[in-house]
C-alpha cells in the first residue's frame, strides 16, 4: 500500500486513533512517518545589505523569491546577520531580526496620496500630479519670500518660509544630493534627526579632540578593562554593538550602570547604582575631583598631550554659578575671556610646571574642589559607597597598562547642560590617558543607522559637508572673511593644525555645488551659497511655524509629529502650515497629523487647511548605497527587491522635484533663479542621480590635470581623487564631502570591501571604508608616548618605526612626524593637544558645571542657589508659559526607548509589535503604592504641556532617591507608541517634555522634566 | 524518505527500531542567562524563520511578551526580579523546549511518528501525525507543548531542526546579540558553560551553575545560572523536573490494555471511512465560518 503522507493524515484523520492502534499492532507500512521541515533558502538569491535601524550597522543577508532570473518577481522572504560582518557576526537584535515584516509592513506606502484642504480621506494622484504640485507650491512660496540680499547689501539668498526635515536613515547618497537641492533653493530652516540625537556629542567632543565622532569602534570595546555605562543603555539601543562589552567582560572587565532606572545593561552588569535624572555633571565632576585629591592621573599623558599646561586668560573667572562675561539682558556669555594668554608670535603660554594659578590644571582642580563626594550623593541620589567604588575603578585604569571606555548615548544627549555632560566624561578620559588607546575613548552610540553619515555631509541648518560651516551673513560676508575665520592658526610650534587646509576643502566643495559656473572670480560661486543669521533648528523652526511664519514644510524620512517635543505644540503648528510634503516608506502621525484619534490626537480635520502630500519611497532593501556607522565605517548596501506599488527613490522624487523647479524657473524666472539655474546637475538622467554618481562626487574627482611642483601629472583629468590629501584650493578638484574622499577611487567602491581579516585587536581595516582616510581609532597617535612608544605592549595601535607611524591602524597623524618634532595627537585642534579647559568652544562654560534641568524637581541649585538652570538656555516665550514647577507636578519623567523598538517605526512592524504590543511607563514600588496603582493598570501621566495614558509597569528597578532632603521618585516613559500601527494604538509621548535644548546645540530635554501620575 | 540528515533515535509510540549504524554528533543549546539582556531577538528570530506571527497581545504590567508560550510563539523570556543576597537581579530566562534525552513528550504520545527525537539530540513535533489528543502536554516536565486551537495539534520549537539538517544553527542562537545562547555538540557546549561558571564564581556568584537536569536524562538546552542551587528564582525553572508518573504508568503497565482499546477505536473508524467515506464536518463548518 502506497500512501502519499498527506493520504496518510486524511486516512488517519477519517479515523481518529487508527494510526496509532494499526501501528501499534504492526499492521501498518514502515513508510516515513518523520520528516523535516524542507530547509527554504537552498536556492534563493542572497543579497547583502546593511540594517536600517541603529548605528551598529549590522550586516544582512536579506534572501529573496527565486534564483534571480528576470522571469522570477524577486520578493524578500527572510532576513538573517550576516556572519562576516566584523561588527555583528551574524547577530541582529530584535528589530533587525523582524525586518521582514517591515519591508512587508502593511503600512508601507504604494501610491502618492494627497489630502486637500479641509477634507478627511487621502485621495490617490499621479506621480505627476504630486510633483507638479508640490513644484508649484515651493515656487510660489518661494517667489512670495526670498530674501537675496540683507540689510547690509550681503548676498544671502535664503528661503525661510519654507523648511525641510531629512531622513538619518537615508543614505550619503539621498544625503549629499538634498543637501545640494535644499542648498540652491536657499533652505536654511532645515535639521536632520540628528538634533534630537547625539548634536551635543559632536559639539562636545569636536571641542575636546577636534572631531565630533565616536573615537574608538564597536569591536574595540573588547579591549577594555573597564567600561562605565553611563547616559546609555547599550544592551537595550545597541544590542548587537553591546555584544563588544560582554566579550570584554568575558575577558575579565567589569561594567558597571549608573542610571536612573535598573535596566536591561544593568541586568547583565557587574554593578548598577541609580542616579537622579539631570544630575550627571554633578557625578562626573566628583570623579574629577576624586582624580585630582587621590592622584588617579595619567601624568606623561596628561602633560604632553592635554592643555594642562596652557595658561589661561587673566580675565577668565568663575563665581556664583557663572563664568565671566555674561550679559544677562541677551542671556548669553560674551566668551573673549575664555582663552589662552598668547605670547608675541600668537602662540599660547604654557606652564610644563603647572605651577601657574591661571594653568588649566589649577583652575580646573580648583573648579571642581566643590564636588566632593557627599555634594554628589546629596545631588544625585547615588549612594556614597557605590560613587566611590565608580571612581576607583576608574582611577585604575590612570596606569598605562589599564584601560576604561565609556559607552553613552542620548542620556547625556538630551539635557539643557548635553554637551557639558560630554565634555566632563571626555575630559575625564584624557586625565586617565584613555584617549587614542585601544579599549578606551569616549563611545558616543549614535542613533539612526545614517546619524553620522548626516551629520558628516552637514545636513543641519548651519552646516556645509565634512564639518565645514554654512557661511553667516555677518562673520563671513564674503569668501575671503569665511576662508580668514575657518582657517586656523596652530596655537603651538609644529602642530599639523589640519583646518589649515580649510581652502582646499571649502573651494572642492564649491566646485561641487556650481561646477563649471564657479570661476576663481566668482569666488567659486560663494556668494551663491544661502547665508544664515541664526541657527534654524528643529525648535527653531517649530516655532516659527507655531507663530505662523512657516508656509511649507517638506518632511523626508522623519516623523517630527511624534519625535518632537511638546507634541500639542508641534501640531498646533503643523495646522498653520500651506502645505507639507511627507516623503517616507511607511504612513507616519506627521503625515496624519489633521485625523482626530480621540484623546490621543484630538483635532478636527475640518478645520486645518493644510495641504498634505504623501510621497511612497523606497526602504533600504530596494535600493543601492552606503550608510555611516557609528564608528564611521561607510558600508555599501545592494538592492534585493523592487519597491512595493509605485514608491520610488529618494534621489528620484528630489531628481523630479527639481528638474520640475528648474523649468519652472526656466520658463517663468524669478527671485533667486541664479542659484538653481547655476546648479551642477551632471548626472546621466537628470530626474534620478543614480547612487554611484553621487557616491563618486563625494569622493571628488580631478577637474584638470593635477602636478606635482616640478610638473609630475599625479591625477589625470577626470580620475577619482585617492583621498582628501590630494584635494586643491585651484577648482582643479571637486569633492561634495572632504571627509569622504577616498570612499570611491579609481580602485573602485572601497565602501563595498568586505575583507573582515583581523589584524589586531579585532581591528579589520579591509572592512568597508572608514573617514578619515580609513583610519579605525581616531587620535591612534595618543597610544603611543611622547617618544612614539606604545603606552601598553598588549595594546599597539601604531608607534614610531624610526622613519615613520606605523602599525594595524592607519596613523591618525602626519605620517613622517617624528617624535621629536613636537607634533601632538590631536591634529584637527590648533593646539595639537585634547582640551580639558574648552576655551570658547561652547556657548556656555569652558568647564562643565552642573545646571538642573528646566524643570527641576528641587526647584533650586544647592551650587549656587542663584543660577539654578544654565544660563546660557534658549527659551523662547511660548515655551517659558508651558513650564511646569515641582509642587504641581512632583515627579522626574524621563523618556525612552525599548529594545524591542525601533524610535516610531516599528509599531509597524508586527514581529515587533507583537514583542511589545502597548504603550506603558514603569514606577517604582513605593511610588505605586502610595497611588495604590497596580501592574497592569491604565495610568495618566501629565506634564504642564500636556498627558497620556499607559499601563503601568511596577517594578522594584525604579527606587525613590533621596535628594537634597527630599525625596524625588522617576518616572520612566518608553517612548515608541502612536496611531499609526499595527501594535495597540498609544499616545505620542512627546506630548510631555518641553521644547527647550542643549545650550550648544539645542538637543530636546527629553530626559528629565516634571510629570504628575494618576491612576486613571 | 528524507532522513539522510537527521537519524531518527526514537518515534513516538511506533516500536520499529530506528537504525542504529551512524552516530551523528549529539548537539545543544546553551543558555547564558547570566549575558541575556532579554532583548527578544530570539523570539523574533525564532518567529520570522519558522513563518510564525501570534496575535498582537497587551500590556499586563511587565515586559514578558507574548506572555506566554503558544503555538504561534515557540520561545519567551519570562523576566523575574528578585532581590538576591540584598542586590537587586533582574533575571530574564528564555523559556521553551529543553530537548530531553529522555523525554516525557514523546513516552506520553499516543500517535506514532507525532513526535520524534533525532539521535543528535532534537526533539521535534510533526504535526501532519498529530492527532490533538494533549498527553505531550502533561507528559512534559517543562510545561512546553501547546495545542493550537486553530487546527488542534501540538507546536514547540523544533530546535530548527531544518536547519540543524543542511548544517546551521538555530535562527535565536545566531542572531543572540550577546552570545548569551550558542549552539554546538553537548560536550562543547558543557565546555564553554565551565568556563562562564569559572568567570561568575571569581565575581561572587558562587552558586553558578549548568542546568542539564539528569531525571529526564539530561537535555539538549541547557542554561548557565548565577543561582544553579535556586533554579526556581528563573520564573519557576523546576528544580527537580520530573516525568509525570502517569506517563510513566501509561508507558509500563496499562499501555497494552490502552492499546486493545484504540485499536477497536481504530478499526471502527477504518471501517466508517471504507463504508461512510471521510468525515467533512470541518470543511463544512469552515465555510461556515468564514460567511
Amino acid at each position: 500500500m502506497q500512501l502519499s503522507r498527506r493520504q496518510l493524515f486524511k486516512v488517519s484523520a477519517g479515523g481518529l486513533a487508527a494510526t496509532s492502534s494499526m501501528a501499534t499492532l504492526g499492521l501498518f507500512p514502515t513508510a516515513a512517518l518523520a520528516e523535516v521541515r524542507q530547509y527554504k533558502l537552498t536556492r534563493a538569491k542572497e543579497v547583502r545589505n546593511t540594517c536600517t535601524y541603529c548605528s551598529v550597522g549590522c550586516g544582512l543577508l536579506m534572501y529573496s523569491l527565486g534564483d534571480g532570473a528576470k522571469n522570477a518577481k524577486a520578493e524578500i522572504m527572510h532576513i538573517e546577520g550576516d556572519p562576516d560582518h566584523p561588527v555583528s557576526r551574524g547577530s541582529l537584535c530584535p528589530k533587525g531580526a523582524g525586518l521582514l515584516d517591515f519591508i512587508h509592513s502593511p503600512n508601507r506606502l504604494k501610491y502618492p496620496e494627497v489630502r486637500e484642504p479641509g477634507t478627511n480621506a487621502w485621495k490617490r494622484i499621479s506621480w505627476h500630479e504630486a510633483i507638479e504640485r508640490v513644484a508649484r507650491h515651493m515656487k510660489a512660496d518661494r517667489d512670495a519670500n526670498f530674501v537675496a540680499k540683507n540689510a547690509n547689501g550681503v548676498p544671502v539668498n535664503r528661503w525661510l518660509s519654507t523648511s525641510m526635515l531629512t531622513a538619518s536613515a537615508s543614505s550619503n547618497e539621498t544625503g549629499i544630493l538634498t543637501q545640494k537641492f535644499m542648498r540652491a533653493l536657499g533652505i536654511i530652516a532645515t535639521d536632520a534627526q540628528a538634533r534630537v540625537c547625539h548634536g551635543p556629542t559632536v559639539a562636545a567632543l569636536a571641542a575636546t579632540f577636534g572631531r565630533g565622532a565616536m573615537t574608538n569602534s564597536w569591536v574595540d570595546i573588547k579591549n577594555a578593562d573597564f567600561i562605565l555605562v553611563m547616559g546609555g543603555n547599550p544592551a537595550e539601543a545597541h544590542p548587537v554593538g553591546f555584544k563588544w562589552a560582554i566579550e570584554a567582560k568575558k575577558k575579565g572587565a567589569r561594567i558597571v550602570v549608573v542610571d536612573p532606572r535598573f535596566n536591561r545593561t544593568a541586568a547583565v552588569a557587574d554593578e548598577f547604582m541609580p542616579i537622579r535624572a539631570g544630575s550627571d555633571i554633578v557625578f562626573l565632576g566628583g570623579v574629577i575631583n576624586w582624580l585630582i585629591a587621590n592622584d588617579k592621573i595619567q601624568w606623561d599623558y596628561v602633560k604632553a598631550f592635554t592643555n594642562a599646561t596652557f595658561i589661561v586668560n587673566e580675565g577668565f573667572s568663575f563665581s556664583e554659578g557663572l563664568f565671566s562675561g555674561y550679559d544677562e539682558a541677551k542671556g548669553r556669555y560674551d566668551r573673549s575671556s575664555w582663552s589662552y594668554e598668547l605670547d608675541d608670535k600668537g602662540l599660547a603660554k604654557t606652564d610644563p610646571t603647572l605651577s601657574h594659578p591661571r594653568c588649566v590644571w589649577n583652575l580646573m582642580k580648583a573648579h571642581y574642589a566643590r564636588y566632593t563626594p557627599d555634594v554628589v550623593t546629596d545631588l544625585t541620589g547615588t549612594p556614597k559607597d557605590a560613587f566611590l567604588r565608580v571612581c576607583a575603578h576608574l582611577g585604575e585604569t590612570a596606569v598605562a597598562t589599564r584601560v576604561g571606555t565609556i559607552l553613552y548615548a542620548l542620556g547625556w544627549t538630551q539635557h539643557t547642560v548635553g554637551a557639558q555632560n560630554i565634555r566632563t566624561m571626555a575630559m575625564i578620559q584624557l586625565m586617565l590617558g584613555n584617549i587614542g588607546m585601544p579599549g578606551g575613548g569616549v563611545n558616543a552610540l549614535r542613533g539612526h543607522s545614517n546619524i553620522q553619515g548626516l551629520s558628516d555631509l552637514g545636513l543641519l541648518s548651519t552646516s556645509l559637508p565634512g564639518y565645514l560651516t554654512l557661511p553667516n551673513e555677518q562673520a563671513h560676508p564674503d569668501f575671503a572673511s569665511y576662508l580668514a575665520k575657518n582657517t586656523p592658526k596652530a596655537l603651538q610650534p609644529g602642530q599639523l593644525n589640519y583646518w589649515s587646509n580649510t581652502p582646499k576643502f571649502m573651494v572642492s566643495l564649491l566646485k561641487w555645488f556650481w561646477g563649471k559656473n564657479a570661476t576663481a572670480e566668482n569666488n567659486w560661486g560663494y556668494d551663491w551659497l544661502p547665508k544664515w543669521d541664526k541657527m534654524y533648528d528643529i525648535l527653531q523652526l517649530m516655532e516659527m511655524m507655531y507663530q505662523g511664519q512657516m508656509n511649507g514644510f517638506i518632511v523626508q524620512g522623519f516623523n517630527p509629529l511624534t519625535s518632537l517635543p511638546d507634541f500639542n505644540k508641534t501640531s498646533a503648528a503643523f495646522a498653520k502650515l500651506k502645505y507639507m510634503v511627507v516623503i517616507d516608506p511607511m504612513t507616519t502621525e506627521t503625515s496624519s497629523f489633521w485625523q482626530n484619534h480621540g484623546e490621543a490626537n484630538n483635532v478636527d480635520p475640518a478645520k486645518i487647511q493644510t495641504e498634505v502630500f504623501r510621497l511612497p519611497s523606497t526602504c533600504f532593501a530596494e535600493e543601492d548605497g552606503s550608510i555611516v556607522n557609528s564608528c564611521r565605517w561607510l558600508q555599501w548596501h545592494w538592492k534585493g527587491a523592487e519597491p512595493p506599488g509605485e514608491a520610488k527613490p529618494d534621489q528620484e522624487i528630489l531628481g523630479e522635484l527639481f528638474v520640475a523647479l528648474r523649468k519652472l524657473y526656466q520658463d517663468e524666472g524669478g527671485p533667486g533663479a541664479e542659484t538653481i539655474l547655476n546648479l551642477s546637475w551632471p548626472y546621466r538622467d537628470p530626474a534620478s542621480p543614480s547612487p554611484e554618481e553621487l557616491a563618486k562626487e563625494m569622493n571628488g574627482r580631478a577637474l584638470s590635470d593635477i602636478t606635482d611642483p616640478t610638473g609630475k601629472v599625479l591625477l589625470k583629468k577626470g580620475e577619482q581623487l585617492p583621498g582628501f590629501a590630494a584635494l586643491r584650493d585651484d577648482g582643479s578638484t571637486m569633492s561634495a564631502c572632504w571627509i569622504f574622499s577616498g570612499c570611491w577611487t579609481e580602485a573602485g567602491n572601497q565602501m563595498g570591501r568586505r575583507d573582515n581579516t583581523d589584524v589586531g585587536l579585532g581591528n579589520t581595516p579591509g572592512w568597508s571604508w572608514s573617514w578619515p582616510a580609513n583610519r579605525r581609532i581616531l587620535y591612534n597617535r595618543a597610544s603611543s608616548d611622547a617618544q612614539g612608544k606604545p603606552w601598553d605592549p598588549k595594546r599597539v595601535l601604531i608607534s614610531w618605526t624610526g622613519d615613520k607611524w606605523a602599525g594595524i591602524d592607519v596613523p591618525d597623524f602626519k605620517a613622517d612626524a617624528a617624535p621629536d618634532t613636537g607634533m601632538n595627537p590631536f591634529i584637527m585642534n590648533p593646539e595639537g593637544v585634547g582640551r580639558l579647559f574648552a576655551a570658547d568652544k561652547l556657548v556656555d562654560g569652558p568647564f562643565p558645571e552642573h545646571y538642573e534641568p528646566m524643570e527641576s524637581p528641587l526647584g533650586t541649585n544647592p551650587l549656587h542657589p542663584k543660577v539654578v538652570t544654565s544660563p546660557a538656555v534658549r527659551l523662547f516665550a511660548s515655551d517659558k508659559e508651558r513650564l511646569g514647577k515641582h509642587d504641581e507636578f512632583p515627579y522626574v519623567g524621563t523618556t525612552y526607548r525599548l529594545t524591542e523598538h525601533f524610535q516610531f517605526w516599528t509599531k509597524n512592524v508586527r514581529l515587533n509589535a507583537i514583542a511589545q504590543p502597548e504603550q506603558f511607563v514603569e514606577i517604582g514600588e513605593t511610588l505605586a503604592a502610595e497611588k495604590g496603582i497596580k501592574a497592569g493598570d491604565t495610568v495618566k501621566v501629565s506634564s504642564k504641556r500636556g498627558f497620556i495614558k499607559a499601563k503601568a509597569v511596577v517594578t522594584k528597578r525604579v527606587k525613590a532617591l533621596k535628594v537634597n532632603g527630599k525625596t524625588v521618585h522617576q518616572i520612566g516613559i518608553p517612548l515608541h507608541w502612536g496611531w499609526e500601527t499595527v501594535a495597540k494604538k498609544g499616545y505620542l509621548s512627546n506630548a510631555l517634555p518641553p521644547a527647550i535644548g542643549d545650550c550648544n546645540t539645542q538637543t530636546p530635554e527629553y530626559k528629565a522634566f516634571l510629570v504628575n501620575l494618576e491612576k486613571a | 524518505m528524507a532522513l539522510q540528515s537527521l537519524d531518527i533515535m526514537r518515534r513516538s509510540a511506533s516500536p520499529t527500531p530506528a537504525p542504529e549504524a551512524r552516530s551523528p554528533m549529539e548537539v545543544a543549546k546553551l543558555i547564558d542567562v547570566t549575558t541575556c539582556i532579554g532583548c527578544k531577538a530570539c523570539q523574533v528570530a525564532c518567529s520570522e524563520w519558522n513563518d510564525l506571527r501570534e496575535d498582537v497581545g497587551s500590556c499586563v504590567g511587565v515586559y514578558d511578551n507574548p506572555i506566554d508560550l503558544s503555538p504561534q510563539a515557540w520561545t519567551v523570556m519570562r523576566f523575574e526580579e528578585t532581590e538576591e543576597n540584598g542586590k537587586l537581579e533582574w533575571l530574564i530566562r528564555k523559556d521553551g523546549c529543553m530537548h530531553c534525552s529522555d523525554p516525557g513528550c514523546l513516552k506520553a504520545c499516543p500517535s506514532p511518528g507525532a513526535i520524534i527525537q533525532y539521535k543528535n539530540g532534537i526533539v521535534d513535533f510533526h504535526q501532519e501525525n498529530c492527532i490533538g489528543c494533549g498527553y505531550c502536554v502533561s507528559g512534559c516536565p517543562f510545561n512546553i507543548p501547546r495545542i493550537s486551537a486553530q487546527d488542534n495539534k501540538a507546536y514547540k520549537c523544533s530546535l530548527c531542526s531544518d536547519r540543524v539538517a543542511v548544517g546551521q544553527e538555530p535562527a535565536c542562537v545566531k542572531t543572540c546579540p550577546t552570545g548569551a545562547i550558542q549552539f554546538g555538540s553537548k560536550e562543547d557546549m558543557k565546555e564553554v558553560a565551565e568556563t562562564r561558571i569559572a568567570d561568575l564564581k571569581q565575581r561572587g556568584y558562587d552558586n553558578a551553575g549548568l542546568y542539564d537536569p539528569e531525571a529526564v536524562g539530561g537535555t539538549h538546552v541547557m542554561y548557565v545560572l548565577h543561582h544553579a542551587d535556586k533554579p526556581n528564582l528563573y520564573s519557576g525553572l523546576p528544580k527537580d523536573p520530573q516525568i509525570s508518573p502517569v506517563v510513566k504508568l501509561w508507558k509500563g503497565m496499562l499501555k497494552p490494555v490502552a492499546t486493545l482499546g484504540i485499536a477497536a477505536a481504530g478499526l471502527f473508524g477504518f471501517f466508517h471511512y471504507i463504508t461512510a467515506g471521510p468525515n467533512r464536518a470541518d470543511e463544512d463548518h469552515d465555510e461556515g465560518a468564514q460567511q
